[in-house]
């Protein structure tokens, strides 16, 4: 997936501007920013909820943008941030839904349609859910559904806006090692640090709606640019068993 | 891309066990053949005493051709003009209200949302109003009605959504809001058209249009009521899947590849659509377009796909009963419609609600 010059406005003001992203592909992109920099508008923008002012989104050479809905959603499955619905679906009727981008609006549900959404299901350690209302799931549970819906989609490319929040710390590592062994590209918008340097391949730093600063994690989470952009005081150490830099944080000295 | 089957190990939290769901194939069955009992006993009870045989012998003549005696014209006359299109109207408006209840409530994404709550069966009554009592648009006779309530339920539907609209979007709460408001202020503007007709039964039909009633129905009256409604429904059956992914949010369903805007766009034609088409017949209805979306998914869930075969269906068979009551609690005088969806309504939706572990709003 190759990001070039985006823009996107709302309202006709100028949320993010000339992003340049590219993931390879099955790699997990991380994006990290301060609340207000542009990620969840980023995010949106490359799952098509908004059109770019300038600049594309390709996927293999293709302008997302320039095909058609369903055929986009074939190749680009996303998690939303929104995961709010008060409808009493079951978590199965949910995973269905991913199949939508391969069904025609009257066609019917095939057999292959269901073993595929079973399958998704078994793979994200969730077919006991299957016949449970999708409101009254816990947290976890409700991510390990939308990403079983995601993975029904059968995409290439799966964006995810902050999929740990509001969960626990355990749940916070299963979800993002069940994204991570998916297979996909993953280009994923994360709040927790240390969690995004050690599950991404690479990461985008966005502050202000442009990138400042991207590679690998260990080179770009530098103290000088934690102090710059998130305006802490970052101290890295070597984690005791893996040796991995890890992150911990203080508010600036008042200057 | 293949998915391997993989499972790890299930972290289970309890929680509530599954809620039963009904099969909808004999469920609808059942409601179909139930709709035509309710059919038949609309036409065979009311004030004026017509005996059971008589009205089946009615009803087959007025079906097939037969002759009827002289001395039985008046009979025949009040079931084949009068209660037949009347009960045939109340499942026509019953099923259209229901559908379009489903409709609005996955476009907005809340449970309070129907027809009515928006303000879009007040705004066609406004339409309506105005083709009855200062003749506007009076070359288009049967029509005219219908269109205008048509035209006048998206103009209010345009309007309440452009006064709720902001420029990041629509919340469904503004929405609600803004709809409920724009209620009154419609109600208030049929009330005032009538009062100045000074017709002498302004009360009477301020009330009509107000709370709904199927007095005035007739054989004219049925025809673009139940094509509007057999239309739209069929409509939402085919883009059901479409619902389901709108009511996820905006964000998943273009996630999903369905463009929300547009397919909002379609269902707000729709709707006025339909809610015109009703309206123009039956004036405002209210709690029908609410209560039975709820109902239904109680029953069958929330897939749209099994709410859209069966809440019409119950619709229809609830308002062919609450015409009836309304005709035969008083009798003779006939009490407004929606009077009678709220006395039946408001207990059975309680009682469902709390018997089925129903969530809706997490609750």
């Amino acid at each position: 997936m190759d990001i070039e010059g985006l823009a996107v406005e709302i309202a006709g003001a100028r949320l993010v501007e000339d992003i340049a992203l590219r993931a390879e592909s099955g790699r997990f992109v991380g994006l990290v920013g301060p609340n207000g920099s542009g990620k969840s508008t980023l995010l949106r923008c490359v799952y098509r909820a908004l059109r770019p002012a300038a600049g594309s989104v390709r996927l293999d050479g293709d302008d997302l943008h320039a095909l058609g809905a369903r055929e986009g959603a074939r190749r680009l499955a996303a998690l939303p941030q929104e995961s709010t619905s008060e409808f009493d679906f079951t978590a199965a009727e949910v995973v269905a839904m991913g199949r939508l981008p391969h069904q025609s609006a009257a066609g019917r549900v095939t057999d292959q349609d269901r073993e595929i959404c079973a399958a998704a299901l078994g793979r994200v350690g969730g077919a006991h859910l299957a016949d449970r209302s999708f409101p009254t799931l816990s947290g976890g549970e409700k991510q390990r559904v939308l990403i079983a819906r995601a993975l029904a989609q059968q995409p290439k490319v799966l964006v995810l806006d902050e999929p740990t929040n509001h969960l626990d710390i355990a749940q916070q590592l299963e979800v993002l090692s069940l994204v991570r062994d998916a297979g996909l590209t993953v280009l994923a918008a994360l709040h927790d640090l240390n969690l995004a340097a050690t599950h991404c391949d690479a990461l985008y730093v966005i502050a202000g709606g442009r990138i400042v600063a991207s590679g690998p994690p260990d080179a770009v989470l530098t103290t000088e640019l934690l102090a710059d952009v998130f305006g802490v005081r970052a101290l890295r150490v070597p984690h005791p068993e893996t040796g991995a830099p890890h992150l911990l944080f203080d508010r600036l000295p008042a200057s | 891309m293949a998915i391997p089957e993989q499972a790890t190990v299930p972290r289970t939290t309890g929680g509530p066990p599954p809620p039963r769901r009904l099969p909808v194939p004999p469920l609808a069955g059942a409601l179909a053949a139930a709709l035509l009992v309710s059919l038949v006993c609309g036409v065979g009870l009311g004030a004026a005493g017509v005996t059971w045989g008589e009205t089946l012998r009615y009803l087959r003549a007025g079906l097939t051709g037969g002759s009827i005696a002289p001395d039985e014209v008046a009979a025949y006359t009040i079931v084949w003009e009068l209660r037949f299109p009347r009960a045939l109207l109340a499942a026509v408006v019953g099923a259209g209200l229901s559908a379009i209840g489903v409709a609005v409530q996955a476009m907005v994404r809340n449970a309070l949302a129907d027809p009515f709550v928006l303000g879009i069966s007040s705004g066609a009554a406004v339409g309506a109003n105005a083709v009855l009592l200062f003749g506007a648009l009076g070359s288009l006779g049967v029509w005219a009605l219908s269109g205008a309530a048509f035209a006048s339920a998206l103009a209010a539907m345009l309007l309440v959504y452009l006064a709720a609209r902001t420029p990041h979007g629509l919340t469904p709460l503004r929405l609600v809001l803004t709809g409920s408001a724009m209620y009154y202020g419609f109600s208030a503007i049929t009330t005032l058209m009538v009062f100045s007709a000074e017709r002498g039964e302004s009360a009477r039909s301020a009330m009509m249009w107000l709370l709904g009633s199927l007095g005035g129905a007739t054989w004219s009256s049925v025809p673009i009521a139940a094509g509007a409604v057999l239309a739209g429904t069929g409509y939402l059956l085919w883009t059901a899947r479409g619902l389901n992914a709108l009511a996820m949010g905006d964000e998943t369903a273009a996630a999903l590849g369905v463009d929300a805007d547009r397919l909002r766009r379609k269902l707000f034609v729709v709707a006025a659509a339909v809610t015109g088409a009703v309206v123009a017949v039956s004036g405002a209805i209210g709690f029908v377009g609410l209560m039975v979306p709820h109902v239904t998914r109680m029953l069958v869930g929330a897939d749209h796909r099994r709410v859209l075969t069966v809440a019409p269906l119950l619709g229809a068979v609830l308002l062919v009963w609450v015409d009836i009551v309304s005709r035969l609690l008083l009798a003779p005088v006939e009490l407004p419609v929606g009077v009678i969806t709220a006395l039946i309504g408001v207990p059975c939706f309680v009682l469902l609600m709390r018997r089925r572990g129903y969530v809706f709003g997490g609750a």
